[in-house]
Parts: C-alpha cells; sequence; structure tokens
C-alpha cells in the first residue's frame, strides 16, 4: 500500500502535447477515478503512473519515492487491461501466477496465493481452463486476480469493464468496489462513464483535453462543478445551461446559468417553456422544453407527479440557492 | 429438402474446378510417376515390377549422400531465414505503423520483382572472383588476389536465404500483427524480461506463422534448382540436379522418377517430424 503523487506530470507525442500538467496526491488506500471523453489523455496518465509510457516532465511518486526512471515491474503496481491481455497458450491457473513466477516465488507460496485470489473471486472451478472458455466477466475476473496474486501497493485499472454488457458491467463494478475496500490498496481506475465514476471513486479527477479540470469528492464535483465542462460531463440528464440574463442578480462576466434537472420545477407562474417531448422512465420522467429564447432544457419530475402533454406550455422556477454562473472561458464565477 | 440439395449442388459445381485440378495435375502425375519407377528395365523395351530402381539409391552412397546433403541445407537454410525473419517480421508489424509498415512491406517483394534467373545472376555478379565484391575488397586492400565467392556451401546458402525471405515474413507479420500490443505490456508489468517475453509470450502466440513459415521455406528449398545449380556449381550436389540428369541427361526415366518419390517422401517426413516437435497442427497451421 502507497502513496501516489503526480507533480506537474506533462506528455508530448513527437510535438504535440497531450496531457498540460497534471498535479494530484493520492492518499494510501484511495480509489480514484479518472473520468473524462475519449481522447482527453486518461489512458496516456495512467500508463505513465504503470512505467509503460515515458513522462515528458513532471514527477511521478509512489510511496513517496520519484519512479520517473524505474521500469514497470521495479514500481510495485498491477495493471488490469481493458481487454484483459490473459495469455491464450495459459490456463488460467497459469495467467495468475505469471508474475509470481517470473519474480522466483516458490511453488508452494505461488498455489497458496493463487487459490487465495480465486476463492476471493471465485475462480476455484476454472483454473484448469483457458481463456478462451470463459465468459467475459470470468475473464474479467482472472485479470484482476493476476493483479491482486502479487500483493501490489497499487492497481491500475484501465476501462476494465467497457468490454462487458450493461449488467454484468453493474456487478463487476460492485464486485470491484467490494474488494478494493477489502485488500485497501490504492487504485486508479480510468474510465469514461461518467456513472461509474461516481459510484466508484472515493474521489475523482475530471479531464478534459489533457488538463484536470476538477478533483473532489464525486458529490461534491457533481454539487459544485468548477468549470461548464465538469457540469456538462457529470450527471446525467446533464445540467441546464441557460443564458445568464435570464437571473437579474447574475455576477459580472457571466454568461451562463447553470442549473439540474430536478433543480427545476413546474410552477403557476415563471419563465414560460414549450414541451417538445417527454421520457417516462419509471422512476422519473424527463420532460423535454423549449424556452422563448431557443435554449432547450431538461426537466426531471417523480414519475408520480402528473405531468403535462407534448406541446402544451409550462412554467419553469428554480430556487436562487441551486444555480451556478459561468464566464466566458468557461470558468465558475 | 430442395434448398440444401440446391446449396449442396451449387457447393460441388464450386468444388469440381479444385477436384479436377488435384486429380489431373497433381494426383494422376504422381501415381503415373510411381508406376513408372517401379518399372525395371530388363533389357530393350522390356521390363518388370520391382523396387530395382529404389535399391540403386541405397547402394550407391553418392546419391543417398547428396539426398542427406539436400536435407540438412534445407533445414539450416529454414533456421537461418528464421533467424533472420523474424526480427525483421516482429519490426515491421509491432515497430512500425501505416505507411511505413507498407513501405516495408513491400520491400521485402522487391525480389520477386525479377525472375529467379535474374535475381540468382544478380548473386553471381556480387560475389563471382571478377565480381563486385571481390573488387572491393582487393580496393580495400584486404584481400590482395581475386576471391572467389561462388560455387560453395555458403553461396548457396545465401542464395536460397534470399530467395525464401518473403515466405517467412509474411506468415510472420501476420501473426504478429494478431498480438495484441497489451499482452507484450502486461508481460512487462508483471515484472518479465524483454526474453522472457519474447520465449514465453510472443514465440508461443507466433508459433503458427513460424511453423507455417517454415514448411515452405523449406519446401522451396529442397525442390530449388536453379538456385544451388547456379550458385553452387559442379559441386552444388543438389538432389533436384540427380533428378533432373536422370530424367534429362541421362533418359533414365525410371530411376528419375523413383527419386522424385525419395524427395516427396522426405519432405513429407521432415514437415510431419517439424510439426509433431512444435505440436502444432497442419489445420492450425493452415488456417493462418
Ligand atoms: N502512441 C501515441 N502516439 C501519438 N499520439 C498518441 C499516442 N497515444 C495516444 N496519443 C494521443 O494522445 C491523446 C490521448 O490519448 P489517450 O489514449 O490517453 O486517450 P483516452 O482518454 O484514454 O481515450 P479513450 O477513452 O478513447 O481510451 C489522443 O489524442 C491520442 O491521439
Ligand atoms: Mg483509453
Amino acid at each position: 500500500m502507497a502513496t501516489v503523487s503526480l507533480k506537474g506530470i506533462t506528455k508530448s507525442f513527437g510535438k504535440t502535447e497531450v496531457i498540460h500538467g497534471i498535479d494530484v496526491d493520492i492518499r494510501d488506500g484511495e480509489f480514484i477515478v479518472i473520468v473524462g471523453p475519449s481522447g482527453c489523455g486518461k489512458s496516456t496518465l495512467l500508463r505513465m503512473v504503470a512505467g509503460l509510457e515515458t513522462v515528458t516532465s513532471g514527477e511521478v511518486q509512489i510511496g513517496g519515492a520519484r519512479v520517473n526512471d524505474r521500469e514497470p515491474m521495479d514500481r510495485d503496481i498491477a495493471m488490469v487491461f481493458q481487454n484483459y491481455a490473459l495469455y491464450p497458450h495459459m490456463s488460467v491457473y497459469d495467467n495468475m501466477a505469471y508474475g509470481l513466477k517470473i519474480a522466483g516465488t516458490p511453488k508452494a507460496e505461488i498455489a497458496e496465493r493463487v487459490a487465495e485470489a480465486a476463492t476471493l473471486l471465485q475462480l476455484e472451478d476454472y483454473l484448469k481452463r483457458r481463456p478462451r472458455e470463459l465468459s467475459g466477466g470470468q475473464r474479467q475476473r482472472v485479470a484482476m486476480g493476476r493483479a491482486i496474486v502479487r500483493k501490489p501497493s497499487v492497481f491500475l485499472f484501465d476501462e476494465p469493464l467497457s468490454n462487458l454488457d450493461a449488467k454484468l458491467r453493474v456487478q463487476m463494478r460492485l464486485e470491484i468496489k467490494q474488494l478494493q475496500r477489502r485488500l485497501g490498496v490504492t487504485s486508479l481506475y480510468v474510465t469514461h462513464d461518467q456513472v461509474e465514476a461516481m459510484t466508484l471513486a472515493d474521489r475523482m479527477i475530471v479531464m478534459n483535453a489533457g488538463r484536470a479540470d476538477q478533483i473532489g469528492a464525486p458529490l461534491e464535483v457533481y454539487a459544485n462543478p468548477q468549470t461548464e465542462f465538469v457540469a456538462g460531463f457529470i450527471g446525467s440528464p446533464p445540467m441546464n445551461f441557460l443564458p445568464a440574463d435570464m437571473a437579474h442578480d447574475a455576477p459580472p462576466g457571466a454568461v451562463k446559468l447553470g442549473i439540474r434537472p430536478e433543480h427545476l420545477t413546474l410552477a403557476q407562474t415563471g419563465t414560460a417553456a414549450k414541451v417538445i417531448y417527454t421520457e417516462a422512465l419509471g422512476a422519473e420522467t424527463l420532460l423535454h422544453v423549449d424556452l422563448a429564447n431557443g435554449t432547450r432544457a431538461t426537466v426531471r419530475q417523480d414519475a408520480i407527479a402528473p405531468h403535462p402533454k407534448e406541446g402544451e406550455t409550462v412554467h419553469l422556477a428554480w430556487d436562487a440557492g441551486n444555480r451556478i454562473f459561468f464566464d466566458s472561458e468557461g470558468q465558475r464565477c | 429438402m430442395p434448398v440444401t440439395d440446391r446449396s449442396r449442388l451449387t457447393f460441388y459445381l464450386l468444388l469440381a474446378p479444385l477436384l479436377l485440378w488435384l486429380v489431373t495435375l497433381i494426383i494422376l502425375p504422381h501415381v503415373g510417376m510411381f508406376l513408372v519407377s517401379l518399372r525395371e528395365k530388363v533389357g530393350v523395351r522390356e521390363y518388370e515390377t520391382g523396387f530395382a530402381n529404389y535399391a540403386v539409391f541405397f547402394n550407391e552412397p553418392l546419391y543417398w549422400n547428396t539426398f542427406a546433403r539436400t536435407a540438412y541445407m534445407s533445414i539450416a537454410a529454414t533456421v537461418l531465414t528464421l533467424l533472420i525473419g523474424f526480427p525483421i517480421a516482429y519490426y515491421i508489424a509491432k515497430l512500425t505503423r501505416g505507411r511505413t509498415k507498407t513501405t516495408l512491406f513491400l520491400m521485402c517483394l522487391i525480389p520477386f520483382w525479377v525472375s529467379e534467373l535474374v535475381r540468382t545472376f544478380g548473386w553471381m555478379i556480387l560475389l563471382r572472383e571478377t565480381g563486385v565484391f571481390s573488387n572491393v575488397l582487393q580496393w580495400a586492400g584486404l584481400a590482395d588476389a581475386p576471391v572467389e565467392m561462388l560455387y560453395n556451401d555458403a553461396a548457396i546458402m545465401v542464395g536460397l536465404v534470399y530467395t525464401s525471405m518473403l515466405f517467412m515474413v509474411v506468415p510472420l507479420v501476420t501473426t504478429l500483427d494478431s498480438l495484441d500490443d497489451s499482452l507484450i505490456e502486461a508481460g512487462y508489468d508483471l515484472g518479465a524480461s524483454g526474453f522472457a517475453i519474447l520465449r514465453e509470450i510472443v514465440i508461443p502466440h507466433a508459433m503458427p506463422g513460424i511453423v507455417s513459415g517454415c514448411i515452405v521455406v523449406f519446401m522451396l528449398s529442397l525442390g530449388n534448382y536453379l538456385t544451388p545449380i547456379l550458385l553452387g556449381g559442379k559441386d552444388s550436389l543438389w538432389f533436384t540436379g540427380l533428378i533432373y540428369s536422370q530424367f534429362i541427361t541421362r533418359f533414365n526415366w525410371e530411376l528419375g522418377s523413383a527419386f522424385g518419390f525419395l524427395l516427396l517422401g522426405l519432405s513429407s517426413t521432415i514437415v510431419f517430424i517439424g510439426l509433431k516437435l512444435s505440436r502444432q497442427s497442419l489445420g492450425r497451421t493452415m488456417a493462418q
């Protein structure tokens, strides 16, 4: 177990810089999720921690020691890959034992540690099989088993669930979280799925085009997004952005007013809007409305509330405490 | 069922040209050759059936020495081609992308833009006593008399490896291409050295490509006629040379056929042993 610190990390491929300086201190045992849209540099950042990619400038520290120039195997980390990277010609047992075998661990201890991990992951019955004879979820578990048996200080996950179907993803998400709690190993987890990030993270790093826009606990980030990008990326359906002049008390420089769909309510008076279509999702209903100035907004309602028909005109109201304002750079103001 | 009947008919119609080709060009000549090889000449236009032609082969050391020499020279050429071809294929498949990859791949094809004869003459121009290498060595002061580099085993080997390289590199690039980079990265992550990754991850994955490349190169070398004769000269002692002289020079079709059959047996045996040793099945190799 160890702390991980990134200090002013940048990364360039040739002349193009793709990571523009990231600073974060990760506590021992913390579960950090790196989340952001495709191509924002999540994998690159993770791979620099893993030692699979060189660091252009800045410092990576694991357990307080600078590891920039260390080989992956000398960093005391274990990585779980998106496609699992299991060896097709080895059995599940050999896959899990491979790292220990290379490290020269005695056979008896290897057997013990693999058995322990297999029990933890419910893989006891599959140890003799080849990876191609397993389901996606089982392969995913083997990949985690291979990381666990080495008892590393840090786990690195690069979109480990993205090859699974939706239902399995929810189940494995829970398993990963419980496993990490039980083992208490510091973890860095990359995903582009904000629901995964919200549910797994102790703290999350929201990345946007090679920068960390915001680092914080999921609910803190949800309630207090620091940039327009974060506000729009975290939360589903996304936050509504209205022109700032719709509020009389907007701070100077504000161009946009952000408000979450659940904070918009229907009222007798207030901003008029026309219902374009409704989505009844069972537990909740989403109303998509157009304001007089052409802005599209989403209203989230309880399913039991009587909701207006498509084409009807409604009036929207919101609490001043739930608004946030952004300036023309997309920064909070 | 009319539907399956029709699809079966289509299947046979599609299969027909293949079968025709197999029967007329492969099976028939071989059956004919086998029958010829069993004929013993006892007088003018008088024949008996028996294994006398095969006995001739085993009683004449020159014949079976040439036979063995052809076999081990071909094996050596195959191993050499593999050793040179593997790093090239690895470089093309794993360390280059996009246009560089295509360009390098095409460069492997360049030798095949000229005929085998011209290609071999090219080597002769380079290697002969008055050739390019000899002149360069003399000019550099490394040799004080013309050096003959033709007409020895090394020259034959150079020619064989050069001719076969493409047939090794193509299947290797194909299999190595299909090796996901993350498997190699996972190896480093798990603490394996570069050599361990090569031995335990890359080579097992590339095995079908290695085996199919080796089979093709081995058969091409064994059956090569031009390269050993031209680069090895009179002493090349290549088995195909013996077959040629039986058929063409001596009009001894019976012995020539027997030799042909022995060569077929030899290549099949060695390929079989190779497959067994590498624990690959022919089906899996050919599916690559
Ligand atoms: N080897 C490379 N050479 C050049 N550019 C690269 C290389 N690897 C990544 N990039 C670039 O760096 C940027 C970040 O890539 P990265 O793979 O880290 O994105 P990501 O956030 O993981 O995206 P995704 O969610 O699609 O996996 C991209 O613009 C990508 O094109
Ligand atoms: Mg990625």
